[in-house]
């Protein structure tokens, strides 16, 4: 089953439009709640990456019977070292966006914990691809 | 199949779509002209009551003449009760009445307030790893995170509400005074449909309690009332199905950080509120503050000895508080079979582009989407909805006599009667 969700820069008052009709969708499959919840940090955390982060996206999400793939794919100034992102605590977030609540580094953490696997691919000047899936147990 | 307290006067029905429209779980459906309500999905919160033109909605109770019954009736009374009636009417003459009525003793629901409290805070501080807690207060908001939050379940305080307490107190009171337990019932004066089955249990006793003090201070049924007493640091009292389920989203998708507590409440004003409650909700809440600080003013002063009874059953109530785990009961899930389910929905999608989107109602279900639920998972015919109807006509793929049995399976045969069509020009 397929998804498709467009994310728009600074929309933060959307943010949470994709991962609120994934979990949806994955209630009424009876996806076991931790499974669900674990799902929804991830995607939410992505969606507002890219709101906050980049010029705008895509969020495309794939459910099958046994697992979620979610991909969310923005046009943006790109990840420089992807490494240094992924710890806790690190972030570029501009001032006006963490004084919204958001931007404390936790984001790609976050995923990372949330996900059975993380793929970030990233091109500077030119956007950041978050691939993740999720199993269902 | 799940009890619920609300039912469906068929009689009365006029199948109106009202209730259908203002159910939050979108548990009612319109089928042959008569509202009908989902037993699984029905969460007692009475919003189809209050909506309803007709009274064709009631709320099952036991006969009253079961109170006879016992020689040692009781009635428990939530201070919501009390609130009823306005301020000239004394307490004692309230009390008089439920006597007159046939109750041999009158016990207060926060009469056991101190205990909820206390064993609230124990189980606050060895569950910290589950904040926020949910109050287990309101019966009507534990079943809607049983069936549309079953993440939360988890959340909720798996204490005694303080109705079951005071219903244990009065127990134990009049058993520890030998008095057999079959001889006695226990009535609860409920303020909502949500609480209807709670109380029933076998008392007795020899002196009455409305010689003991009851601690009134501790009003859990009006907003606020509980959250005021807890010992989180951060809470919020939400009142009003709506307004909990807006918050109960945001919680779900874990954009909540930091809050220990929720006094969550179905009905707007909390129990002031409630349906059965013939009082101005605010006007009500008002009353049962008034009295509250008069009682509390009133035991300070020396006036109103302490309950030294409740004192000595403090341990066991606190032994006896705990009830199990609460358990999810999903109603999303569309089928127990994830291969079957995913199917399912693969259909669902694809008729929600067959259908206008614009949840009018005309089908019997309350939005497009649980229309086309209910045609997947119930087999209710594609037919009954309006537009899809006049779709196949403009094909000539129906006949009118299919059309007329589409609409009489929601409708009726004839809603509107033998009533001449009016001269329009």
């Amino acid at each position: 089953m397929h998804q498709e969700y467009t994310v728009i820069e600074g929309d933060f008052v959307n943010a949470g439009t994709a991962s609120s009709s994934v979990k949806k969708t994955l209630k009424q499959l009876g996806v076991s709640p931790q499974v669900v919840k674990r799902v929804v940090v991830a995607l939410y955390e992505a969606e507002v990456n890219a709101i906050a982060h980049a010029y705008g996206g895509k969020v495309l999400v794939d459910i099958d019977a046994d697992k979620i793939h979610m991909v969310v794919a923005d046009k943006g100034p790109g990840i420089p070292d992807i490494a240094l992102a992924m710890q806790e605590g690190y972030s570029t977030a501009r001032p006006e966006v963490r004084d919204m609540g958001f931007g404390a580094g936790m984001g790609l953490p976050n995923m990372q914990k949330n996900v059975d696997r993380l793929n970030v691919t990233s091109e500077v000047g030119v956007g950041t691809t978050v691939d993740m899936e999720v199993d269902f147990i | 199949m799940f009890y619920h307290a609300l039912e469906i006067d068929e009689g009365n029905c006029i199948g109106c779509s009202r209730c259908m429209k203002v159910c939050p779980t979108e548990a009612i459906r319109i089928t042959g002209g008569k509202a009908s309500i989902d037993d699984d999905r029905c969460i007692d919160c009475g919003k189809c009551h209050s909506s309803c033109p007709v009274d064709a909605i009631y709320i099952k109770q036991d006969d009253f003449k079961l109170v006879h019954e016992f020689p040692h009736s009781v009635a428990l009374i939530p201070s919501v009760f009390l609130g009823q009636f306005p301020d000239d009417i004394r307490v004692s003459r309230i009390y008089a009445v439920l006597k007159d009525l046939g109750f041999r003793h009158v016990f207060e629901v926060e009469s056991a307030a101190s205990i909820y409290a206390e064993a609230k805070n124990r189980y606050a501080m060895e569950h910290e790893d589950d904040m926020p807690l949910i109050s287990s207060f309101c019966p009507a908001i534990v079943r809607l995170i049983q069936i549309k939050y079953p993440s939360l379940v988890g959340n909720i305080m798996p204490i005694k509400a303080p109705l079951d307490l005071s219903a244990l107190y009065a127990l134990k009171k009049l058993t520890d005074q030998g008095i057999p337990r079959e001889e006695v019932g226990i009535f609860y004066v409920t303020p909502c449909a949500a609480k209807i089955a709670a109380v029933k249990a076998p008392v007795g006793e020899k002196r009455s309690i409305i010689d003991g003090v009851i601690n009134m201070d501790a009003l859990f049924n009006i907003t606020n009332g509980e959250r005021r007493i807890c010992m989180a640091k951060r809470s919020y009292a939400i009142d009003g199905i709506e307004n909990v389920i807006d918050f109960l989203d945001l919680l779900e998708n874990d954009e909540v950080e930091g809050v220990e507590f929720l006094e969550l409440r179905a009905c707007d004003q909390s129990c002031a509120g409630a349906l059965l409650s013939c009082e101005n909700r605010f006007l009500c809440g008002e009353r049962m503050y008034a009295r509250a600080r008069k009682a509390a003013e009133r035991e300070r002063n020396g006036e109103m000895p302490r309950d030294r009874e409740m004192d000595s059953c403090r341990d066991y109530l606190l032994e006896n508080a705990s009830v199990e785990a609460v358990q999810p009961r999903s109603m999303l899930v569309l089928d127990s079979n994830r291969e079957r389910a995913f199917q399912k929905l693969e259909k669902i999608n694809k008729l929600k582009m067959y259908l206008p989107g614009i949840d009018c109602g005309m089908c019997g279900a309350p939005t497009c989407e649980a229309f086309a639920t209910d045609v997947v998972c119930k087999q209710v015919g594609l037919t009954r909805c309006a537009f899809y109807q006049k779709h196949l006509e403009r094909l000539n793929d129906i006949t009118r006599q299919e059309c007329l049995a589409a609409n009489a399976a929601v409708w009726g045969t004839d809603p509107i009667g033998d009533t001449q069509p009016p001269e329009t020009r």
